[in-house]
């Protein structure tokens, strides 16, 4: 009895799982859907599902409206970056953090973590003014800067939780065989901390991927990344439903790749810590 | 040796190839996504080819991020571009703010005297030019001549408002779906607002009397927006208060409404059989009046202009001068045909008879621009220019925070009263806090 009980209770929740699996994707589903149908079809009440003559031709449209490799290539250059500079200059501050702490760290920690509840806009003008100052306005390294310093304190969050689980003896074993600082965090902490550094960097490049605020305040035409293509596929007058459906899908479309292969990976590193 | 040589050669290549990428000058272009726009984009070979020391850059934004972005590097000077496209609205505010570099010098060939006088007027500011009008445009009615006919009414050139309740209440037909009037219900200065302004110009209404006092406890905007109510919860589609432009151009599109009371540019989707369902079934109309001498129309134009902080001022004016000439106008004809060129920007295209053969709409386009006076908006003398806004900066701010009562009034939440004692408070408080 107690046997069927748990047997539907599994069932129960396979479906339960399903439903809101498929719930969450499916406006990327839709947006992917309505990216194969005209105009006319995307604005079409009853709204059209499966049963409608597929076209490419929104894809092939924005193709030759838009540069994507240049948009794509900024992406990448601007999400990696920023998130290998994060995980530099974190993986240090995350140590000290975890092995010496200071009667200050929990608040330090909390003060990182309290300056994600600072509204964006709130500091546009000043960073915006410094940009204009030092030349960075549309340039590469500007946003890795931004998005780095924005990621930052989600980046010490995490790796700090992952730190944590490491027995600090075993770092002192080390010191005990004569290893310094460097070779400690290099040779024998980071290789420890590999799926909970490996969940830190992918969970950040998404993030610094799907950042819009300061990607679009911050460049015009050099540094814009994939955020101002789909952006530049809204229209004030016309339809431009399925032609911005087909901008959105290309520009998803790496990150839903890099995700589907590294889920495994991101599942274990985010239930593996205290962000759970 | 001929290493040397080879060296020496490759040097001079070098050199002349800096060189040839430094006399090189890049025109940074912030643009909003449109028809006409990305046809420009298009055609852009044509002034490089040209121009071939010039290199262009665009930058397309959706309307409102392009608004804030261009605002944010003109008032910091951050030269981020070199050419922007702005409305009527924001040229004359930017140009006393002395943000806009003046147009007066453009070459004679350009001809700025054939501009349309209205939308010139709305450009110019003591007596200079300070943007060159790309397209402009009015708004009239759209409506669908078979079900006009099934009512059993005919629409005139220069309908009145309570014909158009005549025409809506006769061609409604909910159980079919077909609604007899669709109209602008999302919140915002340059949606509802844009459309219940120029309708409120009509009723006698103004936003503010000569001593900048807000005029919203007014009667003539009580009957404005009692009529508008009227129209709109009898006749008008579900869920009208979240519908803008595109959402009534789909509804239109695909058969759902009887008329609809928009920008003129949206005449030629309506009537492009390839996206809309009644494209052949479709009739023009000036906006309505009330016999006060004034019609709901606005006046709207998107413009080209240069920053004051652009470092390639002269490059930049080059360009507007290519985009906003007589021989873009054929370029475009002769590439997309007379039916795609920008329209309401100059006198000289509503007198070219292949123009006027190919667009149907052309001589409602023209009389709907001409029949509105930004100078002159409303029935009494008011201090401000502008058709469908007020050109102050405040305006952008009370506009979206008024249209939001608006738009919760016919949502249903708050009555006429309420929605326009809720827009007489805030208007007033917004105006004395900026010191009217």
């Amino acid at each position: 009895m107690a046997r069927s009980v748990t047997q539907q209770r599994k069932a129960i929740n396979t479906v339960a799982a399903w439903a809101v699996g498929l719930l969450i994707f499916f406006p990327i589903l839709w947006t992917i859907l309505t990216s194969f149908k005209t105009e006319a079809q995307a604005i079409n009440d009853p709204p059209l599902f499966f049963f409608f003559d597929w076209t490419l031709e929104n894809y092939a449209v924005v193709q030759e409206r838009s540069d994507y490799m240049r948009f794509l290539w900024n992406s990448i250059a601007i999400a990696g970056g920023s998130t290998v500079l994060g995980i530099i200059i974190a993986i240090p501050a995350a140590w000290s953090m975890a092995f010496v702490p200071s009667k200050r760290t929990k608040d330090i920690l909390l003060w990182m973590l309290s300056t994600k509840m600072l509204p964006a806009v709130g500091v546009l003008y000043p960073i915006y003014l410094i940009f204009i100052r030092l030349g960075m306005l549309d340039s590469r390294t500007g946003l890795i800067i931004v998005l780095m310093l924005c990621n930052l304190p989600i980046i010490v969050w995490m790796l700090y939780t992952y730190f944590k689980e490491i027995p600090g003896e075993i770092l002192e074993a080390a010191r005990m065989d004569g290893a310094g600082l460097k070779e400690e965090i290099l040779y024998v902490l980071t290789p420890m901390a590999i799926p909970g550094i490996a969940s830190t960097l992918l969970l950040n490049i998404i993030l610094a991927w799907n950042e819009a605020f300061w990607t679009l305040n911050l460049t015009a035409a050099k540094a814009a990344p994939l955020t101002a293509f789909i952006a530049s596929y809204s229209s004030p007058e016309g339809l431009f439903y399925a032609k911005l459906s087909a901008a959105s899908t290309m520009a998803i479309a790496p990150i839903l790749i890099l995700g589907w292969f590294s889920q495994k990976q991101l599942v274990r590193g985010l239930t593996f810590g205290a962000v759970k | 040796m001929y290493l040397r040589n080879a060296l020496c050669a490759a040097s001079a290549l070098a050199v002349m190839a800096a060189g040839a990428v430094q006399a090189e000058t890049t025109v940074t272009i912030a643009t909003v996504n449109n028809g006409d726009m990305i046809r420009m984009q298009g055609l852009a070979d044509d002034f490089t080819a040209q121009h071939p020391d010039i290199k262009l850059e665009w930058v397309t934004l959706e309307e409102n991020v392009l608004r804030q972005r261009v605002t944010q590097d003109i008032a910091s000077k951050g030269g981020q571009f070199d050419v922007m496209t702005i409305g009527t609205y924001e040229v004359p505010i930017w140009a006393k703010n002395n943000w806009l570099v003046s147009l007066n010098d453009m070459p004679s060939e350009w001809d700025a005297d054939d501009i349309l006088p209205a939308i010139r007027g709305g450009l110019t500011v003591d007596g200079n030019l300070y943007a060159a009008p790309f397209y402009g445009e009015s708004s009239m009615v759209m409506y669908r001549t078979d079900l006009m006919e099934k009512a059993g009414l005919e629409m005139p050139d220069a309908p009145t408002w309570e014909f158009i309740k005549e025409a809506a209440a006769g061609m409604t037909d909910k159980d079919s779906e077909v609604y007899g009037i669709c109209l602008r219900g999302k919140a915002g200065w340059g949606e509802n607002m844009a459309f219940l302004t120029a309708m409120s110009n009509s009723f006698g209404a103004k936003w503010f009397d000569e001593n900048w006092t807000a005029q919203f406890d007014s009667e003539a905007w009580k009957t404005t927006l009692t009529f508008y109510m009227d129209l709109m919860t009898n006749y008008g589609p579900p869920g009208a208060s979240t519908n803008g432009f595109n959402e009534n151009l789909s509804l239109f599109q695909q058969g759902k409404c009887g008329m609809w009371i928009d920008a003129t540019v949206a005449a030629s989707f309506v009537t492009n059989p390839n996206d809309s369902t009644v494209a052949d079934k479709v009739g023009f109309a000036l906006a309505p009046d009330n016999g006060l001498g004034k019609r709901g129309n606005w006046l709207w134009a998107w413009t080209l202009a240069v920053p004051a902080g652009s470092d390639a001022t002269d490059e930049a004016k080059t360009f507007i001068e290519w985009a906003t000439s007589k021989s873009y106008t054929e370029l475009v004809a002769s590439k997309e045909g007379w039916a795609n060129v920008p329209p309401g920007t100059r006198t000289s295209l509503y007198e070219n008879q292949n123009y006027l053969d190919a667009a149907p709409f052309a001589e409602m386009t023209l009389n709907s621009i001409n029949a509105a006076d930004p100078t002159n908006p409303s029935v009494d003398p008011v201090p401000y220019t502008g058709v469908q806004f007020v050109a102050i900066p405040e305006f952008a701010g009370i506009g979206t925070q008024v249209g939001q009562e608006f738009s919760a009034a016919l949502a249903g939440q708050q009555s006429v009263d309420e929605a326009l004692a809720k827009a007489q408070a805030l208007t007033t408080d917004e105006m004395e806090a900026a010191g009217y």
